[in-house]
């Protein structure tokens, strides 16, 4: 994979990572699993330019990357959308275009959301560690977030056939979470409050957690449970409520193990939704199955 | 064994105690194809199954199983794993206190143990040393070190561990070693994985 570079980074904005589908299955070792945090957005960018969905790509963060090419290629942008601009000339969101050495590349700010998603034809390549491209910021493997004069270096072209546009779809602002497995050291009042209380999407938010700011989930104190949670496993899309009560929902960085209690997980289909946030959205949190009778303890026989 | 869901995905089998934690979790690691679990990961008295495709169904076929105790007790293949260890730490004297001990004896007893790697987490390759005696349990540093150099040997609640990098951290430090926790250029890159024996043996002092 190695030679020439293909792109050179002139500005990587607020924040700009490679991501794929990360590296799950390490979590026994204190390994995130990592990747791309809007998942659907980053397998689109990569169906765009007839990539694998999972090729290595670049997550932005709300202000975009401008780059220069050096050896022409394919790319495309999905996921926030934004102003693409080749050379000063406006290029459309969600298709795959050409451009030639010297081009200067300007994925500009999002203008809805968060996170856009650039992917190239043959994917970055990039050293994998255990199996993965992705940065991960808590643990730091992978490659470091992209800074300027970075080169990128790209794989040999699929041949996959790609398909043609997108076009932005609109996100909701709901949550939606199935209970457990520690929503009973919570009080009803809180449990009522995941039924529909609003929450403000916190500054501190980033790709290892969701911070919510809103009315407290508050732990009962009458359940003969320990006073503190024994170091737990931790899954994407746990809401895990520390003592201040403010919700904090795990992204694909998050640590493996935690010692709050969490009170529910978002369902899968949710986590564009995180992904998306930007700081001082308001979201709104929902069960999945409002009449489940036990929250976190489904019987068996 | 008893699991409760953890969303679309996920079962939590919960233990009554790290011996059991250890046990289940060389079970369940043993027959993760068998359940279709991608992720087995212990912890402090639970273990996940992730990536499940029927987190139903393994709920109920686990209602059926029986930790038999010598699961518990079948060894380690991988025989035990020494950490040459300087006893050099600045908070040797406060676990001493801690322990109402000298820092000689804090040292001899913390050699003296063989331990078992109960759960990895913090960072990548940071294994949770279980096995000290009940009763010498250690509390974390009321103010955290905000850098605790790579490889520093150290104690908090009943666990012992060892640093793999540089990081911030509120363990008490009771010495250091040069031995790699986490090479990332070898395919197996944790020297520590859940269910390691470990051995801590002192090195001169230089």
């Amino acid at each position: 994979m190695k030679g020439a570079a293909h792109v050179v980074v002139l500005d990587p904005g607020a924040l700009t990572t490679i991501q794929d589908l990360g590296r799950p299955g390490h979590a026994h070792l204190g390994v995130p699993r990592s990747g791309a945090l809007d998942v659907p957005a980053l397998r689109l960018a990569n169906r765009l330019v007839g990539n694998p969905e999972g090729a290595p790509a670049l997550e932005t963060t709300l202000t975009g990357i401008r780059f220069e090419v050096r050896r022409g290629c394919r790319f495309a942008v999905s996921g926030a959308p934004c102003s693409v601009r080749i050379d000063g000339r406006d290029h459309a969101w969600g298709s795959a275009v050409s451009v030639g050495p010297g081009a200067v590349v300007q994925v500009g700010a999002a203008a809805a959301g968060l996170r856009s998603y650039v992917a190239f034809a043959g994917g970055i390549a990039v050293e994998q560690v255990l199996g993965s491209s992705s940065t991960d910021l808590l643990s730091g493997l992978g490659p470091a977030p992209l800074a300027a004069g970075d080169e990128l270096t790209l794989g040999p072209s699929y041949a996959e056939p790609p398909m043609a546009t997108a076009i932005p779809t609109s996100l909701g602002r709901v949550l939606h979470l199935d209970p457990g497995p520690r929503a009973d050291w919570f009080t009803e009042e809180s449990l009522a409050r995941v039924g529909g209380e609003t929450y403000e999407v916190g500054a501190a938010s980033n790709r290892i957690g969701l911070r919510l700011s809103g009315p407290a989930l508050e732990r009962r104190r009458d359940n003969g449970l320990p006073a503190e949670l024994p170091t737990e496993p931790m899954v994407l899309g746990a809401v895990q409520v520390p003592p201040n009560g403010q919700p904090v929902v795990f992204l694909a960085d998050h640590p493996t193990t935690g010692g709050y209690p969490v009170i529910g997980v978002v369902r899968g289909a949710d986590l564009p939704v995180c992904a998306q946030a930007r700081p001082g959205d308001r979201i709104t949190l929902r069960w999945a199955e409002p009449a489940r009778a036990e929250p976190g303890r489904p019987r068996g026989s | 064994m008893e699991a409760r869901r953890v969303g679309e995905h996920a079962v939590l089998v919960e233990c009554v105690d790290l011996a059991e934690v250890v046990a289940s979790y060389a079970l369940l690691r043993a027959r993760a194809a068998q359940l279709g679990a991608v992720e087995v990961v212990p912890a402090a008295r639970t273990v996940l199954l992730d990536g499940l495709t029927d987190p139903v169904g393994v709920v109920e076929s686990l209602s059926t199983w029986v930790l038999d105790q010598s699961d518990a007790e079948a060894p380690e293949p991988g025989g035990v794993v020494e950490i040459p260890t300087r006893y050099d730490g600045p908070d040797l004297d406060e676990v001493a206190r801690q322990w109402g001990t000298s820092a000689a004896e804090v040292v001899r007893i913390h050699q003296s143990v063989e331990y078992t790697v109960a759960f990895c987490g913090f960072a990548p390759g940071f294994a949770y040393c279980t096995g000290l005696p009940a009763g010498l349990e250690v509390s974390r540093r009321a103010d955290p070190r905000r850098a605790v150099p790579a490889g520093s040997v150290a104690l908090a609640g009943e666990f012992t561990s060892i640093y793999p990098s540089a990081s911030p951290g509120g363990w008490q430090l009771i010495g250091t070693t040069e031995v790699e926790l986490w090479r990332e250029d070898l395919d197996e890159p944790a020297l520590l994985v859940p269910g390691s024996l470990v051995r801590f043996v002192a090195t001169e002092m230089r």
